[in-house]
């Protein structure tokens, strides 16, 4: 029976639906020990590792002697003592789709803050001294930093070891391409009355989660190995780790406690692996975490892009061909290389329903930065160009920017064809659109920009401060097509109450309250009676964890179908109580009601099971779905330009999205509202800047500017609620969408109030000065 | 390096601490059990370290804890009382201004601050105030809103707000 309802009116939904209190908020207000490094350890060492000061060396010996002689010094670890398996860190389903181009230690280095050897020490100080003392030969090879470059004939080859797998062309620092089609663009743009080609460059971003990189491990009672990090993907770890340091998965439990922000940064094994192989060469509970400075470009950074869009259209604005080409570098580790740089193709292409699609990617290896998952996974690059493009053309077309995109638009019924051509690193499925709010995201964010009455027109006007407004389209999915799938596990307890029990992992997003909503409505019980937990691999279901904006559609699923599973459990006991046959039962109200009124609480089944029939009510259940529903999402910014400074200021920005059924809305402003504050820093102030030797010239909050509260303009956001099929009571996805548009919507704006388009991000004075220059 | 014996009030508790001359007091918070500060960058540039320090907010990994000698501070810990949660902790979990909750203690603080001296401010006066603590989950529109819920709900629950010395915000946590 479940899964079979039908759908409850939204109006009769009594916890679905509404603006509800996160469910872990108290302890967050209030400061109590939720996160990672919330805990006192007996005998805890520090962890630090040894970063590479070059961008591409060789390690001819290393010496650690001294080191390991400094007292308070118990583990110093290089690739001598520890195994080498070849891996890769992106946290995705088995068997990945990236390369196994890693070590977990190596006699070679490719970006600066590559892991050269690693220690465990009773202080802090005491361990960097050790660090200080470790004494290595380096030959110093030539740096690859132009991703341009980087496939040159005569290029330093970046891996060159022999027992690295997936690797596409490791000779040409090639590490991974995607080449595929429908249609036949060629003759498309033979078809087509106006053809446009420009080329588009986007930096690299760092996540800048509030809490960095952090991990403790130490060996439990029973010499298990247990890993309490701050992740996104707790079974992915326990998989990598166990394959790593070549340990049974039965012998690592991997504890996710509270997190402090991951927008895809902690979708990867960044940490653990190295702080397990410390606790295991010392014995001893060791914390291994990343400096604010470290983090900057010792973890992970939005892939760095180039792309070349050509589109053809025909004079009534039809697109008719659409040729993407794109350059992305994954810097020294192809960790998610074609996963992200596929999503630049398969989400943002299929957004505009032309016949003739072509998309061409090579991903190159540099000695920079590792590149990996970051909020929008290849689309906030893609919409970049895509909406920049279509912008353009609908003004050279003389057409209002919002009907060129009506006109185009993806809409319900239709199947989009590329996704079955770009899955998951291999062939994917195709995408029904079963529901979509698109039209109306356009209509009520052009109501709230203002649009009629803001436009400026593309004319640069006299006087110092100019202002625009401008649109971006776009979409995303939720959860990634026959790949991703959750488990969800429910008992009940003698009070009514009931442990939920997820691996799902809650980043922030507020995804443990989305998914004790959907219990609660399920059962018919009240939030407060849903207890739940997340994650811990020992005691919580399977889950591929939070990322691909899976969580409310694929965990949720997986949740629903057990809850409605202990719901059909807790009738058949009520039955006994009612005198009346189960399938005529209903659940609210924390009761179950017979027909006639008569009706019993949740608490009386639970007592009558566990007591009398001496049978604990608990149930479980996995979902995976065969499509990945997008939201839709309608970004409209209105920018003012200072002709004297140069600088872009964002005035008000308007995210109309379509993320199906809102589960609960307050929280999904507030993940569109956090996605715009990262999408202006994107469009307007964020770069990981590297010198000419490959260092870090920013990896700092002073140097590499966010959006504080000062800096947000007013935003508006407008939930668009529709109908999904496949999702738990009609939810899609919000937590990616609404990055995709800002750049390109901040981008227009721009050249609505300058008639300059600005096609390399971020947006900064000095490149708006210089454009307006060249215009007096 | 000689050990230094220093005594503060922590959350209205009188504490004394042995601490060496370079210990910080984001660590020696952490050290003691107030777990609710934490460390984002320890180089006094994202706030979520803020205490009260005498009342003002300050960035806790910049100040030594010898600094704290003799004086008051407060944490978070300190602003619930028992189970029953202060009105700015329950605006923020009313308005949505939690997300990851990293930043949450820092932004609460500086909040007190703010409406300690500043009981109806404006949202221009809370965003100066929430400046000094980044959070990189909420976009801000959900923590100005609670901070301004918040500023009502105390202004409502007190007999008359003075009018009088009225200045304007001070920037939270130092930068």
């Amino acid at each position: 029976m479940s899964g079979a309802s039908p759908p409850s009116p939204p109006s009769r939904r009594a916890v679905v639906g509404r603006r509800v209190r996160k469910v872990d908020g108290f302890k967050l207000v209030t400061g109590r020990t939720a996160f990672t490094d919330d805990i006192a350890l007996p005998g805890l060492l520090v962890g630090r590792i040894l970063a590479s000061p070059h961008a591409h060396a060789r390690i001819r010996d290393i010496d650690t002697r001294r080191a390991k002689a400094l007292p308070g010094v118990h583990a110093v670890l290089t690739w001598k003592d520890v195994p080498r398996v070849p891996h890769t860190t992106a946290g995705q389903a088995w068997p990945e789709p990236s390369p196994y181009d890693t070590y977990l230690l190596d006699s070679k280095v490719r970006f600066v803050g590559d892991r050269v050897a690693a220690v465990a020490a009773e202080t802090r100080a005491v361990a960097e001294e050790a660090l200080r003392l470790i004494e290595v030969d380096w030959e110093v090879l030539p740096p690859v930093l132009d991703m341009e470059h980087a496939m040159d004939p005569g290029t330093a080859v970046i891996h060159d070891e022999p027992d690295a797998t997936g690797i596409r062309d490791a000779a040409r620092n090639l590490a991974g391409d995607i080449h595929t089609h429908i249609g036949d663009v060629e003759a498309g743009f033979r078809e087509s009355d106006l053809i446009l080609e420009r080329e588009y460059r986007t930096p690299r971003q760092q996540h800048a989660m509030l809490e960095p990189h952090i991990v403790i491990c130490w060996l439990d009672a029973d010499n298990r190995l247990v890993i309490r990090t701050s992740t996104q993907i707790p079974f992915h770890v326990r998989r990598q780790v166990a394959m790593i340091l070549r340990i049974p998965v039965s012998r690592i439990r991997v504890i996710k406690p509270r997190i402090g922000g991951g927008f895809g940064g902690k979708q990867e094994m960044v940490l653990e692996d190295l702080c397990a192989a410390l606790t295991l060469a010392s014995g001893r509970p060791v914390k291994l975490e990343y400096s604010r400075h470290e983090e900057f470009f010792m973890a992970r950074t939005r892939h760095p892009q180039i792309l070349r869009l050509r589109m053809g259209v025909k004079r009534d604005g039809t697109i008719v061909a659409h040729h993407m080409r794109v350059l992305a570098a994954t810097g020294a580790y192809g960790s998610h290389c074609t996963t992200v740089q596929g999503n630049t193709g398969s989400k943002v292409l299929p957004l505009y329903r032309a016949p003739h699609l072509r998309f061409d990617c090579d991903v190159v290896y540099l000695t920079t930065p590792q590149a990996g998952a970051f909020r929008g996974y290849g689309c906030p690059q893609g919409y970049f160009a895509q909406e920049s493009l279509v912008d353009e053309i609908a003004h050279e077309l003389g057409m209002d920017p919002i009907a060129f995109r009506l006109k185009n638009a993806i809409r319900q019924g239709d199947v989009d064809e590329l996704s079955a051509q770009l899955g998951e690193g291999k062939k994917g499925l195709p995408r029904t659109i079963r529901s979509c709010g698109l039209p109306e995201c356009l209509e009520k964010g052009a109501a709230a920009i203002g649009w009629k009455e803001q436009r400026n027109g593309g004319v640069r006007r006299p006087g110092r401060l100019l202002r625009g407004v401008g649109v971006a389209t776009t979409m995303q999915g939720s959860g990634i097509a026959g790949v991703d799938f959750a488990g969800a596990f429910l008992k009940a307890n003698e009070d009514g109450s009931f442990n939920l029990q997820v691996g799902a992992t809650d980043l922030g997003t507020g995804s443990d309250t989305v998914l004790a909503q959907i219990a609660a409505e399920t059962l018919g019980v009240s939030l407060d009676k849903i207890l739940i937990y997340s994650s811990d691999t020992d005691f919580t279901p399977f889950d591929v964890g939070a990322y691909a904006s899976s969580t409310t559609i694929i965990s949720g699923g997986a949740v629903k179908k057990a809850a409605e599973k202990v719901r059909d459990d807790m009738c058949c006991f009520a039955a006994q109580l009612l005198d009346a046959p189960p399938e005529d039962l209903v659940c609210r109200d924390n009761r179950v009601f017979a027909p006639g009124g008569k009706s019993v609480s949740m608490a009386e089944v639970a007592v009558h099971a566990l007591y009398k029939e001496k049978t604990q009510v608990m149930e479980g259940a996995s979902h995976f779905n065969t499509d990945s529903p997008p939201p839709f999402c309608a970004t409209f910014a209105e920018v003012e330009v200072d002709t004297e400074t140069g600088r872009v200021r964002p005035v008000h920005l308007v995210t109309a999205v379509d993320l199906g059924v809102a589960i609960n809305p307050m929280q999904a402003e507030g993940q569109a509202e956090g996605a715009v504050a990262q999408g202006l820093g994107y469009a307007l102030a964020e770069e990981l800047v590297l010198d000419g030797r490959g260092r870090p010239a920013n990896a700092n909050f002073c140097d590499y500017k966010i959006f504080t509260a000062k800096d947000m303009p007013k935003l508006t956001t407008i939930l668009v609620e529709t109908e999904e099929p496949l999702g738990p009571f009609g939810a899609k996805s919000i937590a990616e969408v609404g990055i995709n548009g800002v750049a390109p919507a901040v981008a227009n704006a721009a050249f609505d109030a300058t008639g300059l388009r600005f096609r390399r991000l971020p947006i900064r004075p000095d490149a708006v000065l210089a454009a307006l220059g060249g215009r007096r | 390096m000689g050990e230094l014996v220093i005594r503060a009030t922590v959350n209205g508790a009188p504490r004394r601490w042995t601490v060496a001359p370079g210990d910080l007091l984001l660590d020696v918070l952490r050290r003691e059990g107030y777990w609710g500060v934490k460390n984002g960058c320890e180089t006094g540039e994202c706030g979520a370290c803020a205490v009260l320090l005498d009342g003002e907010p300050v960035n806790s990994c910049l100040v030594f804890a010898a600094q704290a000698d003799g004086r008051r501070i407060e944490t978070v810990e300190g602003v619930a009382a028992g189970d029953r949660l202060d009105p700015v902790q329950e605006a923020f979990l009313d308005h949505g201004g939690v997300q990851c909750g990293y930043c949450t203690p820092a932004m609460i603080l500086v909040t007190r601050a703010l409406l300690a001296r500043t009981p109806r401010p404006t949202e221009d006066e809370v965003r100066e105030a929430l400046s000094g603590v980044f959070c990189r989950c909420t976009g801000f529109k959900k923590p100005v809103e609670a901070v301004l819920a918040a500023a009502a709900r105390l202004a409502d629950a007190r007999p008359a707000a003075p009018p009088a010395g009225r200045k304007p915000a001070r920037k939270a946590a130092a930068r």
